[in-house]
């Protein structure tokens, strides 16, 4: 007992204020991409050429955060000149195509569903199913529950039966062999329901494009709410498109 | 032992004619000789060169022996005597339709038909179908018996899967594993794509292993290339595994907390596991490791104002991990709830060929940081970690040792100043006709990968090995004779990959 409370003492108070204020993120921690139009075509062809995620357009100058991996490779080649990794972990969209950006997105909270706040702003369960990615997207929407985010403080909470989901999280390229059962998690959900994809592989099919077995974007078979780019999206990209979206 | 394998070390390239070609009755009996003796399978699996298919193994004493040989369309299984080859003689049939006549239980891997044109399929199925779960499973018949079906969506934020539960009353009589539903076709994908993605898809076979994983496919390329990574590449890559290791084994044992109701750790160390994660983002910038390493070193140094950061967060946690391993071990609550729970012995694990900590939890101290070590491994002192006991308790101690333990080697990597040249262009050059095979203790046990190239340099067949393969089976023998409601506690004590087995 005593070396309970001994440890309860030193553990001490470990939640982070955000959304009140943004926590320090490490420094070499890759969020929005930014993008310097003025450049020379060659470097944006040097980029593009290089990107293993083919996530750079060429014509528009703009790269597509549901293709990238944020690996970083176009910054390290153009040295910055091209793309910037800032340390925005802000960066999810409610329309597919704002995943297109120079780097100035849309503001999130004026994009979400109106109808969606009054329903779900105050308590808002999710199914999450993981549907063939690498695991890492579902690893850091877990430590969304550890004591330093506490997602629960919100009223968002992950159940375990999509009957008492108000909507699904879904992670990974959907596999043809989890889309059967994808469908039917959320076919079991009542409506009003909600569709988040989370991570490059649910928006596009990520670093297994070209599979033949997977499904390259959610969007294809499901109506998709709200879009979390990332190869994982830090648990605060996840927090911050939760709290944005619904609340 | 005379034997017709011939001995390779780990990543060393050997051009394919260096490989004995064996007629296929001799290939089979060196193999079962070898892993009779007490040998494992690193590798096993077969591939199409020409119009023709290959088998090629590569095997385990302390020491790594390889031998190929033609594939026949059947031949009398391995596994009715030698069980280790069991899940490889399944993968081979479902890729390359090749029937294993007499095969204790042929059952598909990950549901997809094989990859050679108008070669029926070994077990029957119709692919155009998209569910995968219209197929047998093992039976218990009897008055009183009853089955509990699990997955393949599961209660939480869990990769997907199927279990079978075969009970009488509370008891498990027998749990079979169905997997697959995560199948993305990754080896495929890896000798088919650009060499550009060839990292990102190494770091996403098992995110929770991308270092390890991603080491197997730097070091294949970089034997072959013959490019090898400078000293303080190697050390970064090695405090890498070892942070890969940490985050996962806290948090491990964090949910093996949870699931004994005992919930004060369970939240300590949920907390501990992200502390640990973001170290490897304070390095090269992603939670997970992804990024870093690449063939020819890494792609990011270690500053002397990060080795003082990373110092000072180790100081910071260090004793908080101790006290709160203290605190979960000393308790007489999860004492009791986890010794006894769970036993796999250690002839099971012999004979199903476990690794990593669920082998070493069954007395097998197979450490390929010790037995085949890559990067600076060869220079930091790794200790046997086996336990006697096999059950819950045991996987949990090894974890708590090799926590403390990696701690260790990484307080003692980040002490010296670390120089490297990072790295810019990799050398995707691959020479023709050649084979590497890799090998590395990632947290789960060892991530093996094997490369072969054809007469023209490309990439001919990439076969990936996650320490799940093994170990899955593990899960399903500590099942036996155990209570139903004990199934989450052993499963957290294995923590295996659904992703990694499914590819």
């Amino acid at each position: 007992m005593l070396n309970t409370l001994k440890n309860r003492f030193e553990q001490g108070y470990r939640t982070c204020s955000y959304p009140k204020e943004k926590p320090a993120v490490f420094e070499r921690y890759r969020g929005r991409p930014l993008i310097q139009k003025d450049v020379s075509q060659k470097i944006v062809e040097m980029c593009a050429n290089a990107c293993p995620q083919d996530a750079i357009d060429i014509g528009l100058k703009k790269i597509d955060m549901g293709r990238c991996v944020f690996c970083g490779t176009c910054e390290r080649i153009s040295k910055g000149a091209f793309v910037k990794f800032t340390g925005d972990f802000e960066i999810s969209t409610s329309k597919k195509e704002h995943l297109l950006t120079d780097g100035d997105l849309p503001a999130l909270a004026e994009h979400s569903k109106q109808h969606f706040k009054k329903l779900f702003g105050r308590s808002l369960q999710l199914r999450q199913v993981s549907a063939a990615g690498c695991n890492a997207c579902e690893a850091d929407l877990n430590v969304l529950a550890t004591p330093f985010f506490d997602l629960a403080r919100f009223g968002i909470n992950f159940v375990a039966s999509p009957r008492h989901a108000d909507g699904i999280v879904v992670t990974g390229p959907v596999s043809r062999n989890m889309k059967t059962a994808l469908l039917t998690t959320y076919e079991a959900i009542a409506d009003p329901k909600v569709v988040i994809a989370v991570g490059s592989c649910a928006l596009t099919g990520g670093p297994f494009l070209g599979s033949p077995e997977i499904t390259e974007g959610l969007d294809t078979i499901l109506p998709v709410d709200l879009f979390i780019p990332g190869c994982p999206p830090h648990p605060l990209t996840n927090l911050h498109a939760l709290l944005t979206f619904f609340k | 032992m005379t034997t017709a394998f011939i001995e390779i070390s780990n990543g060393e390239k050997l051009a394919r004619e260096q490989i004995p070609h064996l007629v296929f009755d001799e290939f089979q009996k060196n193999a079962m000789e070898i892993v009779k003796e007490g040998g494992k399978v690193v590798q096993y699996f077969g591939y199409q060169d020409g119009s023709s298919i290959k088998l090629l193994a590569v095997l385990r004493t302390d020491k790594l022996f390889i031998a190929g040989c033609d594939a026949p369309d059947t031949y009398p299984c391995f596994s009715q005597t030698c069980e280790p080859f069991h899940m490889f003689e399944r993968e081979i049939a479902e890729q390359f339709g090749i029937k294993p006549e007499g095969h204790p239980w042929l059952k598909m891997v990950r549901y997809h038909p094989n990859y050679r044109e108008k070669m029926p399929d070994v077990f029957g199925n119709d692919y155009k179908e998209d569910i995968p779960g219209n197929y047998n499973y093992y039976q218990v018949k009897g008055d009183e018996i009853h089955e509990v079906a699990v997955g393949p969506v599961h209660a939480g934020v869990i990769e997907p899967g199927h279990f079978r539960f075969n009970c009488i009353g509370e008891r498990v009589l027998h749990l079979e594993i169905q997997l697959g539903y995560q199948h993305r076709a990754v080896e495929n994908l890896l000798y088919n794509v650009l060499a550009k993605r060839l990292p990102i898809l190494a770091e996403s076979i098992a995110g929770d292993t991308a270092i390890g994983h991603s080491l197997c496919m730097a070091q294949a390329v970089e034997a072959l290339t013959k490019v090898k990574p400078d000293k303080g590449a190697q050390i970064i890559r090695s405090i890498a595994l070892e942070l890969e290791r940490l985050a996962n084994h806290i948090g491990d044992l964090g949910a093996l907390s949870g699931d004994v109701a005992f919930l004060p750790p369970a939240n300590y160390f949920g907390r501990m596991r992200g502390d640990f994660l973001n170290l490897s983002l304070l390095i090269c910038g992603n939670r997970f490791g992804k990024g870093l390493v690449r063939p020819g070193g890494v792609r990011f140094s270690l500053s002397d104002d990060l080795r003082k950061t990373m110092d000072e967060r180790l100081k910071e946690l260090k004793p908080q991990v101790e006290h709160v391993l203290d605190l979960l071990f000393a308790a007489s609550t999860v004492r009791a709830r986890f010794e006894d729970c769970g036993i796999v012995s250690n002839n099971d694990a012999e004979h199903l060929g476990l690794v990593g900590p669920a082998g070493r939890a069954s007395g097998i101290s197979y450490d390929a940081r010790r037995c085949f070590p890559t990067e600076h491994y060869g220079q930091i002192d790794i200790p046997e970690n086996k336990k006697p006991s096999g059950d819950v308790y045991a996987r949990a101690r090894v974890r708590y040792d090799e926590v403390l333990q990696s701690i260790k080697i990484i307080q003692s990597l980040i002490d010296t100043p670390v120089e490297t040249n990072i790295v810019e262009d990799v050398n995707y050059n691959l020479p023709s006709s050649s084979f590497v095979v890799t090998i590395n203790e990632a947290w789960r046990g060892e991530v093996s990968h094997a490369l072969l190239t054809d007469q023209n340099g490309k990439i001919l067949r990439y076969k990936v090995k996650d320490p799940s393969f093994h170990n899955w089976n593990g899960l399903a023998m500590s099942l036996r004779d155990t209570g139903i409601s004990d199934f989450p506690l052993n499963n957290k004590s294995f923590n295996l990959s659904y992703c990694g087995f499914d590819l």
